[in-house]
């Protein structure tokens, strides 16, 4: 109970890595199925039903609800103590936030078990994802469940933004904030630009197949390239909503693991500012072989070739950062170091698959798969787990054991390689991506073998990983508030886990590296920028949880609202939007309740905080 | 300035040699690698181009980073501070205008080819027009120009350029033949999409469907079947002679009211199946049922057809086409119309 109410930023980070990993291990299982399938030419494993369904739901549950929701829990567990701030800007919402994405990514699972998951890919192309030929409700739980769930992720951003600019601790200034906090304000920013295009698109697309409208309809004058276009001006912001948090994480753990201050951070936050700019006008280069016209194709391509200049200034800074340091090969920095050369490798794919001509060839083959598993496994998930090791032993109190961690890292980064790096070739040798399955003689299965088999070694690295979890969690909870010593940052001056309130005192920050600073001029702790007095705190709720279960239950009656139940009382119930109704006015009741009633928090007195 | 001409005269034989590995990668006839054409060409170049550079950018990454790694390890009771540094204008300055050089290096013949493939050919004479339509799961071509419509394999005159005007009856469709060119998607009317490629050589190419069009996606495939100017004009002129019918006049009326409602053979002309004209000469049976009489990639077309005629459906899952069986037809008369259709064969 205590878990559904809370409104602390500490115990939604851990909701929200619970969560997370659970959809996590979801789509990795979708992914081991899916290379069991490919194993050898013509396999017959999986139909070719079943095999969509799983390309679908793979990519959207990894994208949507597996890694972001990794990348909000360190968001959340991190950044208010980064910033020296005691919670969120707004609690209520961060809970709410969390609900919201969790009900969706249910909604969404549900669809397995409630007549076929989606299985007009990821991207949900039209005619294909339309009522037309997309028969099943498997779509609908796509559009609906990523609606309520993307709800969560906007909610999310706007919070963020709100506490990075309002609740810095005295001193910080925007160019004294911790790399992490700089990729996190600008994710955010990214967010709320971009997930208003997918909200938009998935309405479009619910109204056509729930209640027959005609934007993408051709026989209705909808046009179906419209959907690549509004999918994309999201999509690719996506990516970098994706990527920039492990780009934050990757700068956080390789200076303390260096023991030396970030190289080049005024160059870093410009580009990470800069590859946030340059994210919105690229979108286009999914769709050269789309027909746009060479104009377009040009322009595009040259726009997307751009991004890798910051990106290349941020690959050099990392590599000069350790340049002349002392380099400590603890997990989360094996994670960061390897992070580097693979992630670079995605990026000079992503080059070539910039160059439209040569994008012609490359586009919707295995090159195209082996580019985004580089720029988000290789990338995103190597920093997510070097973010996770790091900062583990502050949200749990407890430290990962390095041994298995060790294990973790090589299996999982072997198996890696092992999987994507042929992919390259095979897309090269004329193999089509999101093929259930392919002729022999094509000289396509000897590496799709080896990508097996390496997709099989990554399924090994997270069991290690997950082995290293439960171990660790019988262990006491033991950790130092600087576990790794040279932490450099605000969060390592309080206790780990730290306690509700987080500071005591609202820390003094002399400097970039606040507490590095203050250790090399031999304090043992921050200079505090208040007396000790009373806190106030936000009450528990459960409110975001009543709202969220209201929308789940209004989209699930409105996604059968047009359907024969073959039982009259519920079709009753279904197509007069009973349902639906009920749903929202939970959630609406739950919004006035919430207005009528002030709660005006609790406070912890200084008695209470010298107490303890 | 001497010095950058030394370094672009240091990529040239990378460049050959990275050509002369990637060649060795793949089916001729397959291969992106192993390009048979003046566009696939044009890619290819692009390709190496940004591979070799990639290479270069990839090299000097993984150098420092190994450097890094093993000389800036921290020794056991290393406990002085190292130097904090914030950062290096000049080196900064160095790693922003290089990739930026690198990336007009690329960007420049990146512009050129792009444009160079917006030729599509469309008002050339001397061009052979073909429209293709794409249908789950297969593909249709017509020859306006010739009043000709076939299935499957596409037929075109070697080194002449082909002008493409593409679309789709239903779904998404992608039409790619990679030894010959990129690809294009096939859009519904009011997208429709042009483009051009030639095959200098003779020959049979595969092709795909590149974007996912449902169950059977990877199982869209056809040829394209390069032919010297006189086989093509020999081509077309038996695809315009009289339908062959079955020669038992039962089969012939079971054929015609159970196949010929959808399916077109000759001038008789049904247009929602995939033309059946020619169809013992073509290089499969519904475009994945490879016929060759060795067995090493498929099997004869008589058994292919057999296969497919007794269950489509487990050959190409959720296509369009009725089964048989359901249609009325015995084991034996799918057996006859499948002799039938393996000796309709065009000189």
């Amino acid at each position: 109970m205590d878990w559904i109410t809370t409104v602390d930023h500490k115990k939604i980070a851990i909701l929200y890595l619970w969560a997370g990993g659970i959809f996590f291990g979801i789509g990795g299982l979708e992914a081991i199925l899916i290379r069991i399938q490919l194993i050898k030419p013509m396999n017959t494993f999986l139909d070719a039903q079943t095999f969509n369904e799983l390309i679908t739901m793979h990519g959207t549950t990894m994208i949507f609800l597996g890694v972001m929701p990794v990348i909000f829990a360190l968001m959340n567990a991190v950044i208010p103590l980064q910033i020296g701030a005691r919670d969120v800007a707004f609690p209520f919402l961060n809970a709410l936030g969390f609900w919201t994405f969790l009900f969706g990514g249910i909604l969404l699972n549900l669809s397995w078990i409630m007549g076929g998951a989606p299985d007009a890919g990821w991207t949900a192309y039209t005619p294909l994802s339309s009522s037309s030929y997309s028969t099943t409700h498997g779509v609908d739980f796509y559009t609906i469940g990523l609606q309520i769930a993307g709800l969560g992720t906007l909610i999310g951003g706007i919070n963020f933004l709100a506490t990075i600019i309002t609740m810095r601790a005295p001193g910080m200034s925007f160019m004294r904030m911790p790399m992490f906090a700089w990729a996190t304000f600008i994710t955010s920013a990214i967010i709320l630009f971009a997930f208003p295009a997918v909200t938009v698109g998935l309405v479009l697309l619910t109204f056509d197949r729930i209640l027959g409208a005609n934007f993408f309809e051709t026989s209705g004058g909808g046009n179906p390239v419209l959907w690549q276009h509004i999918f994309w001006i999201f999509g690719h912001p996506e990516v970098y909503i994706l990527i920039l948090p492990a780009f934050g994480i990757i700068s956080e753990v390789i200076p303390t693991f260096s023991r030396k201050r970030l190289f080049g951070y005024s160059s870093m936050v410009f580009a990470t500012i800069l590859i946030a700019f340059l994210g919105f006008m690229v979108w286009a280069h999914h769709m050269f072989t789309t027909g746009l016209g060479p104009v377009a194709n040009a322009l595009f391509s040259v726009s997307t070739m751009l991004i890798a200049v910051p990106t290349g200034i941020k690959i050099f800074n990392w590599l000069f950062t350790m340049w002349g340091g002392q380099v400590r090969f603890t997990t989360p920095n094996l994670f960061a170091v390897g992070f580097i050369p693979t992630f670079t490798m995605g990026g000079v794919t992503g080059v070539m698959l910039a160059s439209a001509p040569a994008d012609f060839q490359f586009h919707d083959t295995y090159f195209v798969v082996a580019h985004f598993h580089y720029v988000i496994v290789g990338g995103l998930v190597l920093g997510l787990f070097a973010g996770l090791h790091y900062w583990w032993p502050k949200m749990f109190g407890r430290m990962l054991s390095e041994h298995l961690g060790k294990w973790t890292f090589w299996t999982f980064i072997i198996g890696f390689h092992m999987t994507f790096f042929v992919q390259h070739f095979l897309g090269l040798m004329g193999m089509q991506r999101r093929v259930f399955t392919y002729l022999p003689n094509q000289q396509f299965d000897l590496l799709n073998l080896i990508s097996t088999i390496g997709a099989g070694l990554m399924g090994v690295g997270m069991l290690f990983f997950l082995a290293n979890v439960f171990i660790t969690s019988r262990k006491p909870a033991d950790a130092a508030d600087d576990p790794w010593e040279d932490g450099r940052t605000l969060e390592w001056t309080i206790s780990s886990p730290p306690p509700e309130y987080n500071f005591k005192q609202t820390p003094l920050v002399r400097g970039l590296d606040a507490f590095w600073k203050e250790k090399t001029a031999g304090h043992k702790g921050m200079t505090p920028s208040e007396p000790v007095g009373s806190i106030h705190m936000p009450s528990a709720t459960v409110h975001p949880f009543l709202m969220s279960v209201g929308i789940f239950i209004a989209g699930l009656g409105f996604m059968f609202s047009r359907d024969d139940f073959g039982n009259s009382f519920m079709s009753f119930l279904f197509n007069n939007y009973i349902v639906t109704a009920l749903g929202l006015l939970i959630t609406f009741g739950s919004m006035l309740m919430r207005s009528l009633f002030d709660d005006h928090g609790w406070h912890i007195e200084p008695e209470e905080l010298e107490g303890r | 300035m001497m010095k950058t001409w030394q370094a672009g005269k240091r990529l040239l034989p990378m460049t050959a040699t990275l050509g002369l590995i990637l060649a060795g990668c793949g089916r001729q006839d397959l291969s992106v690698l192993r390009p048979q054409g003046p566009a696939a060409e044009s890619s290819f170049g692009l390709m190496k181009l940004s591979i070799t550079i990639m290479i270069v950018v990839l090299l000097i990454v993984f150098a420092i980073a190994a450097y890094v790694l093993i000389r800036y390890r921290r020794k056991p009771g290393q406990h002085e501070i190292p130097e904090q540094v914030e950062g290096s204008f000049k080196l900064e300055v160095l790693w922003t205008v290089i990739p930026l050089i690198l990336v007009i290096v690329l960007a420049v013949p990146t512009v050129q080819a792009v444009f160079a493939a917006g030729d599509d050919h469309s008002d050339d004479k001397n061009a052979v027009k073909v429209k293709v339509t794409g249908h789950q799961y297969w593909w249709e071509f017509e020859y306006p120009d010739y009043g000709v419509t076939t299935a499957q394999d596409l037929v075109i005159p070697a080194g002449v350029d082909i002008a493409f005007e593409l679309t789709t009856k239903d779904v998404l469709h992608s039409f790619w033949v990679p030894s010959l060119s990129g690809k294009i998607d096939t859009n519904p009317d009011g997208s429709t999409n042009h483009f051009s490629f030639s095959a200098p050589n003779e020959g049979v190419y595969r092709g795909k469907c590149a974007e996912l069009c449902g169950p059977s996606h990877g199982f869209m495939e056809f040829k394209v079947k390069s032919v010297s100017k006189d086989a093509f004009t020999a081509w077309i002129a038996s695809m315009k002679a009289p339908a062959v019918m079955p020669e038992d006049p039962a089969l012939a009326e079971k054929f015609k009211s159970a196949c010929l409602t959808c399916h077109a053979v000759g001038d008789m002309v049904g247009s929602n199946g995939p033309s059946l004209t020619g169809i013992g000469s073509r290089e499969s049976v519904a475009g994945i049922l490879l016929n060759d009489d060795t067995g090493v990639d498929g099997a004869p077309i008589l058994e292919n057809l057999k296969t497919w005629l007794h269950d489509p459906q487990s050959v190409k899952p959720g296509n369009r086409m009725p089964d048989p069986k359901e249609l009325g037809l015995s084991d034996e008369e799918i057996d006859g119309i499948a002799e039938y259709l393996a000796g309709y064969t065009l000189e």
